[in-house]
């Protein structure tokens, strides 16, 4: 019973085996038939598709095997940014801060810095409150700090590496792009602060024009209309409050790459960033001059607060007809400096 | 010298992403990289297509020109090479980068990027030990006399490495026996008149 059973089995394996066959062999004709192989094959991949992957274009059906990759095939853009920030940016940008050093230390040997013109009163006039300097001192040393990390990131590897070898430049250079990635934001920040604050003072007014016209009183004689701000002031001060703003943007874009911001993003805003900081290294070289030797008088409004009345006369002569009453003597300041310590109660700060 | 480079032919390329683990595998990456990726275009169309893609050891590397640090090198055999002692994570080099290579382990606060990593063709990179070595940058496979591992695991043999000239030459050979009118990946604007390949599959 058994044997017939598996007989029967054994038989209907072999039928069951031959009619397969009989299929397969059809398929493999049908396969080997290269007009019908054709048809049925997947297309060739050909200059369309080459076209496709340099257009960046992804699409629905686009997938890339890395887990949290949102990058297309090729990135055609790199090499735009590449050739934008060394051929462009670099090399122009070291010409542009290099030049304007340049310019500033001839105009200091030719010209000289300006002296005030006539005598100092002696008598004081109350120009920056504690709070101000205190910003403007922080913002100051945090920009310098950015600018040479910046300028570091950007022509070090030409200078120092070579210059003081791996180790240390290993170490520079990781310290420059901690120092320039940390201290980035909170410069951002202040500087809002501090051109919120100095806002009202700096609203265009019509003497301005005049003042610009006339070169800030380098071109012809006496000295030109000035408010609380001059036109070269309110200048540097909507610089920062557009560019700087720019840069500052910019830089919160390069510095946060958890947002998800994609690589064209990124290529963009380094360019913005690179552009603007190097222009605004450049300008800031004037400030400093101005602000330092440049000037005779300037910087000590900054240091202590006060002016002199001479000073502001020659510079701000609009300011000092508002304000020339309010003159103090320096027992006066001292006194005022004594007692509340800060300097932020003396008369109050004209617009 | 040799010139070493990769070379995926994508009409042969599967989508398996063997060379992707063989990869992970012989560096022993870290987390969250992944050196070599598969990318397919048109997924589940007619023209499907896929390909590996990692580092590809440029000639006039993008991520050497850019990167602030000046710490990439291009080794004799033309594979390019960086020092994780020098790179400070800045991420220009991805920004450059044609195809996406450079990856950064994002373990630090504000999604800082740590030090760059990408594939070393299997040649390791600078270190003072082979210890070390194999925990910054993962094999030297080169150095062993050995080609990179996602190549070799290549089922298809989709994925070639090894010298510029005899890669090309094997993919030469591929084009003239299968035909293809323009060469694949390229614009033959002659392609009707100027088909020897597409001839030579059909004689032979
Ligand atoms: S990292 Fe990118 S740019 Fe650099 S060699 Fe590799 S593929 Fe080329
Ligand atoms: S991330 Fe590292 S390797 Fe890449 S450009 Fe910056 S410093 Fe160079």
């Amino acid at each position: 019973m058994n044997l017939i059973r598996s007989d029967l089995w054994r038989w209907l394996c072999l039928a069951l085996a031959l009619v397969a066959s009989v299929g397969f062999t059809q398929l493999a004709m049908a396969q080997a038939d290269p007009e019908r192989e054709m048809t049925t094959a997947a297309p060739a991949i050909d200059a369309d598709q080459w076209r496709q992957v340099r257009s960046g274009e992804t699409g629905a059906n686009y997938r890339d095997s890395r887990a949290d990759s949102n990058y297309n095939l090729i990135n055609a853009s790199g090499e735009t940014w590449r050739q934008l920030r060394n051929r462009w940016v670099s090399p122009y940008g070291l010409i542009v801060v290099l030049g304007m050093a340049g310019v500033i230390t001839l105009f200091y040997l030719i010209i000289g810095s300006k002296h005030l013109d006539e005598e100092r009163t002696g008598k004081k006039l109350f120009r920056w409150s504690l709070f101000i300097r205190s910003l403007h001192w922080t913002v100051a040393s945090l920009f310098i700090v950015l600018a040479l990390t910046g300028l570091n990131l950007l022509y070090g590897k030409f200078v120092f590496r070579t210059l003081f070898g791996d180790a240390f430049w290993a170490s520079m250079i990781s310290g420059s792009k901690l120092l320039h990635n940390y201290l980035g934001p909170i410069f951002g920040i202040l500087l809002v602060v501090l051109l919120l604050k100095l806002l009202k003072d700096n609203m265009p007014k019509k003497h301005d024009l005049e003042w610009f016209k006339k070169g800030g009183g380098l071109i012809g004689k006496g000295h030109v209309d000035a408010g609380f701000a001059n036109g070269g002031e309110k200048a540097w001060y909507w610089l920062l409050a557009t560019v700087g703003l720019l840069v500052i943007a910019s830089g919160f874009v390069l510095d946060f790459p958890n947002y998800g911001q994609g690589r064209d993003t990124m290529q963009w805003a380094n360019i913005i960033h690179a552009v603007g900081a190097l222009g605004l290294t450049a300008v800031s070289l004037g400030h400093i001059y101005i602000g330092t030797l440049g000037t005779e008088g300037s910087l000590e409004a900054m240091t202590t607060g006060y002016v002199d009345e001479t000073w502001a006369k020659e510079h701000h002569n609009l300011w000092y007809d508002e304000v020339k009453d309010q003159a103090l003597s320096e027992e006066e300041v001292a006194a005022q400096k004594g007692t509340k310590g800060t300097g932020d109660t003396a008369p109050s700060q004209p617009s | 010298m040799a010139q070493m480079k990769f070379m995926c032919d994508a009409e042969r390329c599967i989508e398996c992403n063997g060379c992707v683990t063989a990869c992970k595998n012989a560096n022993d990456v870290e987390w969250g990289i992944q050196r070599r990726r598969v990318v397919t275009l048109n997924d589940g169309e007619a023209d499907e297509m896929s390909i590996s893609v990692a580092c590809m050891h440029c000639d006039d590397a993008p991520c050497m020109a850019v990167c602030p640090t000046d710490c990439f090198y291009k080794t004799d055999d033309g594979i390019v090479l960086h020092d994780k002692d020098l790179c400070i994570g800045c991420g220009y080099c991805l920004y450059a980068c044609p195809f996406g290579a450079p990856q950064f382990p994002q373990q630090n606060a504000f999604g800082e990027r740590g030090k760059m990593d990408k594939c070393t063709f299997c040649a390791g990179g600078p270190a003072e030990s082979k210890e070390e070595e194999y925990e910054k940058y993962g094999a030297n496979r080169i150095a062993e006399g050995k080609l990179p591992l996602c190549a070799e695991m290549c089922s298809t043999k989709a994925l070639l490495a090894g010298d510029a000239q005899e890669v090309a030459d094997i993919f030469r050979q591929r084009v003239v026996h299968r035909g293809h009118e323009d060469g694949a990946w390229s614009n033959n604007q002659r392609a009707s008149a100027d088909n020897l390949a597409y001839d030579a599959a059909r004689k032979g």
